[in-house]
C-alpha cells in the first residue's frame, strides 16, 4: 500500500544511438515532472488533481508531442487531443481536435466535471473552451521548427511509398534532426494512486505526424489509450490504431477484474499477447500502490515513484 | 460451428406510450432488415458486408436515430457518427461530426479498408468522404419534421433540468418538475427520439462482425461524440462475438460495454447470454442501456435494463423475434 506515480512521454523506436543533447533534456523534463507529481501526492492532492497537473507540464514541454510540441497533421496544422479518467467513479472527459487550447487535458476535466457528456471535439470542444474561459493561444504557439522538418521528411517517405503506410526511417538519415524518435511516436501520461487506493490515469497528444485532418488516435478514447477504475489507472501510448483494436488501457483493468491477475502479470499479458510487437508500451498503478512499465517498442520515455522509495527514470528496457 | 446469426436494433429505451402505430412501423423495419441480412447470409455475404448492408437501411429509413431522422443538436443541425468492426483481425473504422455524408456507416468502412487510420472526425472525415466518392447530401436532407418538434421539446425540458448536468447527479432534485419519471439522457422519454441503430452478424464461417450508427442525442452541444463511435463501448468484435450496444452513451462509455462482453467470455469463460447478463448487471453504473451480441457458435443474444429495446434476430436453424418490450 501507498502513493505511486508513472508517468511517460511516448514508446517507439528510440534509435539506442540517441545523442545525449537530445536524450538528456527529455530525461530532465521526465524527472522534474515525476518531481511534481511526488510533491502533489505527499501534499495529500487527489490522484485526480495529480494527474492532471502532471500531464499540463509534459503539455508545456517541447520535448514531447502534446500541447506545445505537438506533430503535425498533412495540411501542417496541429490537433490535440487528451482525455482523463477518475477511478472511484469511473467518471470521464475527452477532448479532440483541439487547434487553440493550452492545455488540452484540463479541457477533458472540465467535459467531464461541467457537462452532461464525456467527449467533445474540433469547432464545439474549442467553443467549449471559450465558454469556460480556458487558456487560449494562436495555433502557431504549438508548431515547433523540428516539428516542420518532421512533417517534411513523412511528407517526403510518403511520396516514395505512394499510399499512407507508416514511413520507415532508414538509419541512413541519422544527420536529419529526428533521426531520433519515431516520428509516429509520442504521447505523454500519467497515472496515480495515493495512499487510500484512489486511482487516475490521463493521456494528451498531438497524434501522428502526417495523420489525416481530423484522425482520432486512441489517446481519447476511454479503454484504449486511457482507462482507470477501482482496481488500477493505465494510460498507454504507441500506434493508436493497434491500441484502439486492442482495447489495450482497458484490458489491464480487465484481466486483474475477471481473470485475478497482478497488475504486472495483466500489463505483461496485454503488451506481450494482445498488441503486435513494436506498436504499444503503457504506465499503470494498481489501487495497492504497485506500479509497472511495460512495453514492446524499442523504448518508452517512462518514470515512476512510490512511497516505499523506489524509482525509475529510462528510456530502453532495463538490462 | 453452429451457422450464421444476425440481430439489429433500434435503440434502447422506448416511451411506454409509444402510440400502437409507431410501434407497428418500427416491427415492420426491424423485420425488413432482419429479412435483407437473411438472404444476404444465404447468398455467401461476408458478416462484415451484411452488417454494413443492414445499418445503410436502417440509416436511409427515417424512422430511427441514425442518418435520414438523426437527432438535431443544440443548433438544430445535425451530426452523424458510426462505427464498424470486423471480429476476424479485429478491424474498425470510426467516423464523428458527419453533416453530409448519406451513409456514415459506409464512411466507417471505408475508414477501416482505405486509409491508414482507424478514426475520423468532422472536416477530415468528410473531406475523405468526398474523395472516395460517397454519396453527399445537403444537411437538411437527414432533419425530420419529427425531429424539429423533438428539439423543440427537449429544449423545454432543457431550461428545466438539462443544462450542464452532471451525470451522476441532479436527477433527484430536479424530477419534481418533470412530468415523466422514466428519462434517458437526462431527458423524459416521452421527448426521446428514437435511439441509434446496430447490427451484429456471424456467418456461417463463423467469423462475427458489428456495427453501429447514431445522430446521437437530441439537444447534444455541437461536437459531443458518444459511445457509437468508440470501439469497446458503442462497437466491438473479436472472434468470439460481435457486440453492438445503444442507450446512454456517457454510462456506456465508462463501462466500456461491448469489449466487457468479450473480454468475460474470453478473461472469465462465460457464454454468450450470461456475459451479455452479466455486463448489463454488473458494468452499467446508473445508465440505461441494452445491446445485442451474436457468438461465433452462431448464438445470438440481447440485454437491456431500460424500458424497451427495438430489435430483432433470427438465427440459421429458422428462430426469428422481433420485439419492442421485454
Amino acid at each position: 500500500m501507498g502513493w505511486a506515480i508513472a508517468l511517460h512521454g511516448g514508446a517507439g523506436d528510440i534509435s539506442r544511438g540517441l545523442p545525449s543533447e537530445r536524450r538528456e533534456p527529455r530525461e530532465a523534463a521526465l524527472r522534474h515532472c515525476l518531481q511534481i507529481g511526488v510533491a502533489a501526492l505527499k501534499a495529500k492532492r487527489s490522484p485526480l488533481d495529480v494527474v492532471e497537473l502532471v500531464v499540463r507540464e509534459l503539455e508545456n514541454e517541447p520535448n514531447f508531442n502534446a500541447g506545445r510540441g505537438s506533430v503535425l497533421t498533412s495540411k501542417g496544422t496541429v490537433e490535440m487531443e487528451a482525455c482523463i479518467m477518475d477511478g472511484n467513479t469511473k467518471r470521464c472527459g475527452a477532448v479532440s481536435g483541439l487547434t487553440t487550447v493550452v492545455n488540452a487535458i484540463s479541457l477533458a476535466r472540465l467535459v467531464m466535471e461541467k457537462t452532461p457528456h464525456i467527449y467533445l471535439a474540433f469547432d464545439g470542444a474549442e467553443a467549449f473552451a471559450r465558454e469556460q474561459g480556458v487558456e487560449t493561444v494562436d495555433p502557431g504557439h504549438f508548431i515547433t521548427p523540428e516539428n516542420i522538418e518532421r512533417l517534411k521528411q513523412a511528407i517526403e517517405a510518403n511520396r516514395v511509398q505512394i499510399d499512407y503506410t507508416p514511413p520507415i526511417q532508414k538509419d541512413d538519415k541519422k544527420e536529419t534532426p529526428i533521426a531520433d524518435v519515431d516520428s509516429q511516436i509520442g504521447t505523454v501520461g500519467c497515472v496515480a494512486v495515493d495512499s487510500h487506493g484512489n486511482l487516475a490515469a490521463a493521456t494528451s497528444t498531438g497524434g501522428l505526424v502526417n495523420k489525416m485532418v481530423g484522425r482520432i488516435g486512441d489517446t481519447p478514447i476511454v479503454g484504449a489509450g486511457t482507462y482507470a477504475n477501482s482496481f488500477c489507472a493505465v494510460s498507454a501510448t504507441g500506434k493508436g490504431e493497434a491500441i484502439i483494436r486492442a482495447t489495450i488501457a482497458r484490458d489491464v483493468a480487465a484481466l486483474m477484474e475477471y481473470k485475478g491477475l497482478s497488475l504486472k502479470d495483466a500489463a505483461a499479458y496485454v503488451i506481450q499477447e494482445c498488441a503486435p510487437k513494436g506498436t504499444a508500451g503503457l504506465v499503470a498503478v494498481s489501487a495497492t500502490g504497485e506500479v509497472t512499465m511495460p512495453f514492446n517498442t524499442t523504448g518508452m520515455f517512462r518514470a515512476c515513484a512510490a512511497e516505499d522509495g523506489y524509482s525509475e527514470i529510462a528510456i530502453w528496457p532495463s538490462v | 460451428m453452429g451457422g450464421w446469426a444476425i440481430a439489429v436494433h433500434g435503440g434502447a429505451g422506448v416511451d411506454p406510450n409509444l402510440p400502437h402505430e409507431r410501434q407497428e412501423e418500427a416491427k415492420q423495419l426491424l423485420t425488413r432488415c432482419l429479412n435483407l441480412g437473411i438472404s444476404a447470409l444465404r447468398s455467401s455475404l461476408s458478416a462484415i458486408d451484411v452488417v454494413e448492408l443492414v445499418v445503410r437501411e436502417l440509416e436511409s429509413d427515417p424512422l430511427f436515430n441514425s442518418g435520414r431522422g438523426s437527432a438535431l443538436t443544440g443548433k438544430g443541425t445535425v451530426e452523424m457518427e458510426a462505427s464498424i468492426m470486423d471480429g476476424s483481425g479485429r478491424r474498425c473504422g470510426a467516423v464523428s461530426g458527419l453533416t453530409m455524408v448519406k451513409n456514415p456507416v459506409s464512411l466507417a468502412r471505408l475508414v477501416m479498408d482505405k486509409s491508414p487510420h482507424s478514426y475520423l472526425a468532422f472536416s477530415g472525415a468528410e473531406e475523405f468522404g468526398r474523395q472516395q466518392g460517397l454519396e453527399m447530401v445537403d444537411n437538411s436532407y437527414f432533419i425530420t419534421e419529427d425531429n424539429v418538434e423533438m428539439l423543440k421539446l427537449a429544449k423545454e425540458a432543457n431550461t428545466i433540468m438539462y443544462d450542464y448536468r452532471i451525470p451522476t447527479v441532479g436527477l433527484d432534485t430536479c424530477s419534481a418538475v418533470v412530468e415523466s419519471p422514466l428519462q434517458m439522457n437526462g431527458l423524459p422519454i416521452s421527448v426521446y427520439a428514437p435511439e441509434t441503430v446496430g447490427c451484429v452478424v456471424v456467418d456461417s464461417e463463423g467469423r462475427c462482425a458489428a456495427a453501429t450508427s447514431t445522430g446521437g442525442l437530441m439537444n447534444k452541444m455541437t461536437g459531443r461524440i458518444g459511445d457509437s463511435p468508440l470501439i469497446g463501448a458503442g462497437t466491438y468484435a473479436c472472434d468470439l462475438c460481435g457486440v453492438s450496444c445503444t442507450g446512454e452513451g456517457e454510462a456506456i462509455i465508462r463501462g466500456t460495454l461491448s469489449r466487457d462482453v468479450a473480454a468475460v467470455m474470453e478473461y472469465k469463460g462465460l457464454g454468450l447470454q450470461e456475459a451479455v447478463d452479466y455486463v448489463i448487471q454488473e458494468r452499467l453504473d446508473e445508465g440505461k442501456a441494452g445491446l445485442i451480441a451474436v457468438s461465433r457458435n452462431g448464438e445470438v443474444a440481447y440485454g437491456f435494463n431500460c424500458v424497451g429495446m427495438f430489435r430483432g434476430c433470427a438465427t440459421e436453424n429458422g428462430f426469428m423475434e422481433v420485439g419492442i418490450w421485454e
